[in-house]
Parts: structure tokens; sequence; C-alpha cells
């Protein structure tokens, strides 16, 4: 047993939260709770990804919940002597509402976490990742232990089918029908994978499960071993995620320890090995087959599919791929059935999923809510709004892969319909917001710079396409765009899509084109007027400075990289434009809006 | 065959020790080597070329494919600044410019002095703290085109 206590708390120790100190938290804290004799009563946990990213370091109180933001180390002494001596909670460290600044002390009442429904998040910033006993005290491995010993793989197999779940990694596929398939076809050896090569930039939904909750996903994969028949699987994980491959090989340790991996799991005598595979810098190793290449050591780039993986995957045996998020859905599924999962999302995409939200809201951070909430719950409710007073211009989702979404839509609902009909996807779940100071045809570019570079080169359509449209694309917004680029780009964007081999190159051109649907007219800016109405087309902006704000205080002289300001102190400062590399840190660090940009 | 000194000799014994645990996956093999020197030099190439009777062009097509490996030596501090969505949006890229200027090296050289390397990555899943730059394992939160020189003087040596 372990001892009782009287509270918890709960640090944050995701990646957001460890790099801005909540380990020299968590340090000075146990210092503070031993010296006031309190460490017996009050237990320190560093626990997983709580999904605030923006606001870490991050802790929160049990059994109250209370919780606190963006702590510093001197802060600790005072949090400790007011909440945990004295018992009264410390309402400068906690949420503030944006608009009255208001302290919301419990994390049941912040918005953030008010709309968010917890299924595949289910222990987030509850247990601590790296101790399986944690995880089996929340129901964790119930859910194997059923599938292993009450039941046959079809019925496993049933219960998920009929549950609906939808691949979590972009394409959408049934599960249970991946499963079913690979299951029926006759073989001596199969394979289970978990694909963690998240590449979507913009996209961290897999990191934080693998590291908030490693046992989820392992659980997830000894259920769908059995279903198929496999005895062998592997995690793929890419090599940017340091603490997600660590956490995972502490549980798998920890699963072999305590007879949920290798033979005889649970006595029910299945037999299951799970490796961990590290990838190593490719974003086409997302897609399934070049994956596979991957993990047997080769260059990873797609082949053609039939045959699929299921039929013919790793070392050409049937192996079966899910998305991490997909396998972290599993457990409670096998618990609760497939009515359970069905009863939030809508018909067509049942369930929950998660989004990264980023870009320009005020609460950057991992979000779950079922499938089908509105764009606006999402960004306004969630997300509290734009931040900096900015307005809202777009939202791109789905990655590298999907499209822009502009203001007139933030009511659709978000499920993998809807998305596909205004032109985007939900892929992985990348959610990135965009205000009035982000230029369209320069996000487009940026994805294209992307695709473009990681492009495995075997087909043509999307090795010569995607350097022809990015070209097309960078001479736009050097402002030599020409009289029919707009014709050409959307031609060829559409035979890229048509031609492509894989994923990556079926897919590359979506954010061009969705562009050029909702902004046509910043493209046509670019090219007829010469102009970037956002101000961040480098070859289309100047600076200068405005006599009647500018108080000659220095600051941007000393800023300036490249020498191009001259002033003296107290007197109007001037930019000599042609010494001007247009880095825009005198804009940046101006007090009084005495820099224009146009 | 390329010469190899005795000590780099038994560190690329060490890593074939574990090569033949690892089901035979150059990749794996190529990580642990770069594990130990840092970059993937030519001469372990050549040394396990023959010792696993596995033609060079399939190390250096492997080697090139994959952005992570090294084929020259890096500085003592990589800096790595983060050119995925989040981080652009919030203007990384005026950021890495900034770095460029103030080392004088493009992305993927290294100064002079060893010190510092340059690399411009796509997201490392940090994205509510965009802007961010990772100098060796130091994560630099919400970085600002101002603090970029002040963040590179914290490293001296």
């Amino acid at each position: 047993m372990k001892k009782q206590v009287r509270s918890n708390i709960m640090i944050c120790a995701g990646t957001g939260c460890v790099a801005c100190g909540s380990l020299k938290i968590r340090e000075i804290l146990q210092g503070e709770i031993k010296k006031h004799g309190l460490d017996k009563e009050i237990e320190i946990v560093l626990t997983g990804c709580n999904g605030f990213c923006a606001k870490g370091p991050i802790i929160a109180v049990h059994p109250d919940k209370i919780f606190y933001e963006a702590l510093k180390p001197e802060d600790i002494p005072y949090l400790v002597e007011e909440h945990f001596i004295k018992g009264r909670p410390v309402q400068k460290f906690m949420y503030k509402e944006p608009e009255k600044k208001l302290a919301i002390p419990a994390m049941k009442d912040i918005p953030f976490f008010k709309y968010q429904v917890l299924r595949v998040l289910r222990n987030k910033g509850l247990i601590d990742p790296e101790n399986i006993e944690e995880y089996i005290a929340r129901d964790g491995y119930m859910a194997a232990a059923k599938a292993l010993t009450e039941m046959t793989h079809k019925e496993i197999i049933k219960v998920v089918k009929e549950s609906g779940l939808r691949g979590r990694g972009g394409a959408g596929f049934s599960t249970g029908l991946k499963w079913e398939i690979c299951s029926k076809v006759d073989s001596d050896v199969k394979y289970i994978v978990c694909n963690g090569d998240e590449g979507d930039p913009g996209a961290f939904m897999d990191r934080s499960v693998m590291e908030a909750d490693p046992h989820s996903v392992i659980e997830g994969m000894i259920i769908g071993a059995k279903a198929i028949g496999a005895h062998k699987g592997y995690i793929y994980v890419r090599a940017e995620y340091p603490l997600a491959v660590e956490r995972l090989r502490k549980a798998i340790a920890q699963c072999y320890d305590a007879g949920l991996l290798g033979k005889n799991i649970l006595g029910s005598g299945f037999k299951f090995d799970l490796y961990i595979y590290l990838g190593a810098g490719a974003f086409v190793c997302g897609e399934e087959t070049a994956l596979m290449l991957s993990i047997e050591g080769e260059r990873g780039m797609p082949r053609s599919k039939p045959p699929f993986p299921v039929h013919s995957g790793l070392w050409g045996k049937p192996t079966v791929l899910n998305n991490v998020e997909t396998f972290a859905n599993i457990p409670p599924i096998i618990l609760n059935g497939a009515d359970w999962f069905k009863s939030l999302g809508t018909g067509k995409s049942p369930g929950t999923k998660v989004f990264a939200l980023t870009g320009a809201v005020n609460n950057v951070g991992l979000v779950e809510v079922p499938m089908g909430t509105s764009l606006r719950r999402i960004i306004y409710d969630i997300g509290g709004g734009i931040a900096k007073g900015k307005t809202f211009k777009a939202v791109q989702t789905g990655g590298p892969s999907g499209g822009c979404i502009p203001t007139e839509l933030i009511d659709i609902n978000v499920d993998y319909e809807s998305l596909a009909q205004v032109g985007s996807i939900v892929g992985s779940g990348g959610m990135v917001v965009l205000d009035e100071t982000n230029c369209m045809v320069n996000i487009a570019k940026f994805f294209l710079e992307f695709t473009q570079a990681e492009s495995c080169g075997k087909c043509v359509p999307c090795r010569v396409g995607t350097k022809r449209l990015l070209e097309i694309l960078d001479r736009i917004t050097r402002g030599k765009g020409k009289d029919g680029d707009l014709e050409l780009l959307e031609n060829l964007g559409n035979d890229i899509k048509a031609a492509s081999l894989c994923g990556l190159g079926q897919t590359a051109p979506n954010p061009v084109l969705s562009t050029l649907k909702y902004f046509r007219h910043e493209y046509e800016a670019h090219i007829k007027d010469l102009k970037c109405p956002a101000g961040v087309c480098k070859d289309l902006i100047e600076y200068s400075i405005l006599e009647e704000f500018c108080k000659g205080c220095g600051a941007c002289i000393r800023v300036c990289p490249s020498g191009a300001i001259t002033g003296e102190k107290k007197k109007l400062h001037k930019i000599t434009t042609a010494m001007c590399i247009k880095c825009g840190a005198c804009f940046d660090v101006c007090k009084f809006n005495a820099v224009k940009k146009e | 065959m390329l010469e190899v000194s005795p000590e780099v000799e038994k560190k690329l014994n060490e890593i074939f020790s574990n090569y033949i645990e690892n089901e035979g996956n150059i990749i794996s093999l190529l990580q642990d080597i770069q594990g130990v020197f840092g970059y993937i030099p030519e001469k372990a190439v050549d040394w396990f070329s023959k010792k696993l009777d596995i033609p060079e062009s399939r190390f250096f097509g492997v080697m090139t494919f994959y952005s992570q490996f090294y084929l020259k030596p890096r500085g003592r501090h990589n800096v790595q600044v983060c050119l995925g969505t989040a981080c652009y949006t919030k203007g990384s890229e005026n950021i890495l410019n900034n770095i460029v200027n103030d080392l004088k090296i493009e992305v993927g050289e290294t100064t002079e002095d060893g010190k510092f390397s340059l690399e411009a990555v796509r997201c490392l899943g940090a994205c509510g703290l965009a802007p961010i730059v990772v100098i060796g394992h130091d994560i630099h939160p919400a970085v600002k085109t101002k603090n970029v020189k002040k963040i590179l003087d914290k490293y001296d040596d």
C-alpha cells in the first residue's frame, strides 16, 4: 500500500515546463516542504505534460486541484507558507481570465480545461508516467487483462470495429477494419507497429501522450497484438523526442518486470515482445511504407500500394500500423464498450480528438475535445481568443498536408468530413492560429519549403513539382510575380496531387490551393500592387522612423545588427534603407511605435 | 582500409558488439557511431563496411537520406533554431537571421573556433514555448530577436 498523504503537488514535467524550469521548482519545493516538516503529509509528483504549455511551469495541488501557473523559483517559499501552512491559496499565482483579470483557483473552472473531455489524455497531470503502479491504480492494464483472458481475438475486433474508431494519424481509416483484415491473413509471423514519428510541424499530441502516459500506448498495442495475432511490436519514435523515448523505455522495462510483456502475459499464454526504434530525421518516414523500410534500416522511401501493409508489411509480413493516439484510445474502448465510445463525437467521426493548439491564441497547449466541436469553441473558449489584441485571420489545420480555414468558416465543426469539405483536413491534429500579421502567401511558401525539402525524390510529380511550386511562390513573395502565376499554381498543384506516389506528394499542394481559394486577394496584392498586406515579405516592405513618435532613445540603434540606424541621443533617428537587412529588430524593440513598416 | 588508431578501433569494436544484438539495422549502427564520435567519421564507415561486408554506398545512402546524421564534426554547442509552424509564425526566421549575422556562419556550418554549429530544424514539439532555440540540451523558450546575442554569450567555452 502506498502511504496516505494530505495533499499531492503535481508538477508538470513535460518538455515545455521542464524548459521553463519546472525541475528547479520541484527542487525548491522539496526543500521548503522539508524545512517546514511537511514532507510526511505532502507528496510531490512529477507528471507528464499537463497540456497548458504556454503557462509553464505549472503545478496543480490535489485534492482541491488548485492550479498555479508561471511559477518562478523565488515564488516558492511564499507559496508554501501561504498555501500549505496557513491554508490560503495564493491568488497571484493563479490563472487569470483575460478580460477582468480575476483569479480562477480550480482547474475545472478554467475555460482551457472546462471545455475539454479527457479520454486519450485521461491520465494527464494525474500520474507519474514513470511509475507503472500509478497507471494501474487508474484502471491501467485492466483492458489488457480483459482482452487477454476473457475475450477472443474476434470479440476484440468486433468492439473496436463497432466503436467506429478511426486512425488518428490523419487518414482516418477504420482501426477495427484494419485489424480485421490483418487478422484474417494467414502468416506465421505478424507485426504490430506504433507510428510515433510525429513529423508535422506544429503538432505535439503524440509527443505528449508518449511522455505523459506511455503505458496507455503499450496497453493499446498489447490488445492490438492479440487481435491480429502478432507477437512482436515496434514503437517508431522520432529522434527529436528524447524524453518520450526515455519514458517509453522505462515503461517497457516495467512491463517486462510486471509480466505484462514477454512470455505468458498475465498467465494467458499470450506472448508479446515490444521494441523501440528511433527515427533519424525524415518527415516522409511518417508514411507507413517508408516507416517500415526505416525500421529495416533502409532509406525511408514510400512504395506504391497495394500490397497494403496488412498483407505485406515489415520484412514482407502482415503488419498493422497505428498512430500513438489511436492506441491510447483502445484500452477504454475495451473496458467501456463501443457505445460508450460513440456517445461522443459525430456519427462518422466518433470519440474525441487531441489537437495541438498553437500560434496566435492566448492559451497555447494541448486540447482534447469531442469530434464535431466547433472551431470557435476551440479557438475562443478553450484557446482564450487571439493574443495581444490582434484579430483572427485563419487557422491552419493538418500541418503541411492540410489547409487554411478563414474567419468566415469559424463556426464549422471539426471532424474528418467537415474539414475535408472546406479543403483542409483533421490530419494528425495540428492547429495553428494565424492573425493579421501572418502573410498567407508566405505561410503557403513555408509549408512548400518544408514538403519540398522532405520529399524523398522517388517520384517525379512530387520531387520536381513541389520544387516548381516553391519557385513560383518565392517569385511572388519577392515581388516578381507574373500574370498567370496563380492559374499555374492551381494547375500544377492539382497535377501533383493526382500523380504523386504517397501521401506527402498527394497533399503537399493543399496549403497553396486552400490559401488561393480563400486569400486570393493577398496573392494578387503581391503580384499587382507589389505589396505584402501583412508586412512580412521582406522585398515588399521598407522600414522607416516616424518623426512624431521617435524619442531618440537609441534602443533601435543598439539592436540593429547591420548598423543601418543613426542618430544622436534624444534626437530623431534615421534608417538608411540601403543598409537595412529588414530583420525587424527595431520594430520589435521600439516602445513608442515609432518604427513604421510598409 | 583507412588507418584507425588503437583507441578508435576499441570504440568501434564496442559499437560492433552492440550491433549484433540490434538485429542488423545500420540506422541504429550509425546512431551509435554518432553517439560516440559526435559525427560519422569516414574511417568508421570504412571499418564497418569491411567488417560487415556491406558496401560503403549503402552507408552513405542512409546517412545522406536522414537529416540527423552529420558527415562533418560539429561545434561544441549545436544551435538549433526551430522553424516549425508555431515558431515560424512567431518570427523564428528573423531569429535565425540574427544568429547567422551574429555567428557569421550559414545554416549547416560551424564557427571557425569550433564553438557553435548552426542548424535549422522543423518542429521540436515544444510549440507552447514558441519561438524556441535549442543549444545543446538547453531549450530557450519565447526567444526575442533582441535577446539572441545575450543567449549566445552565455556559452563561453
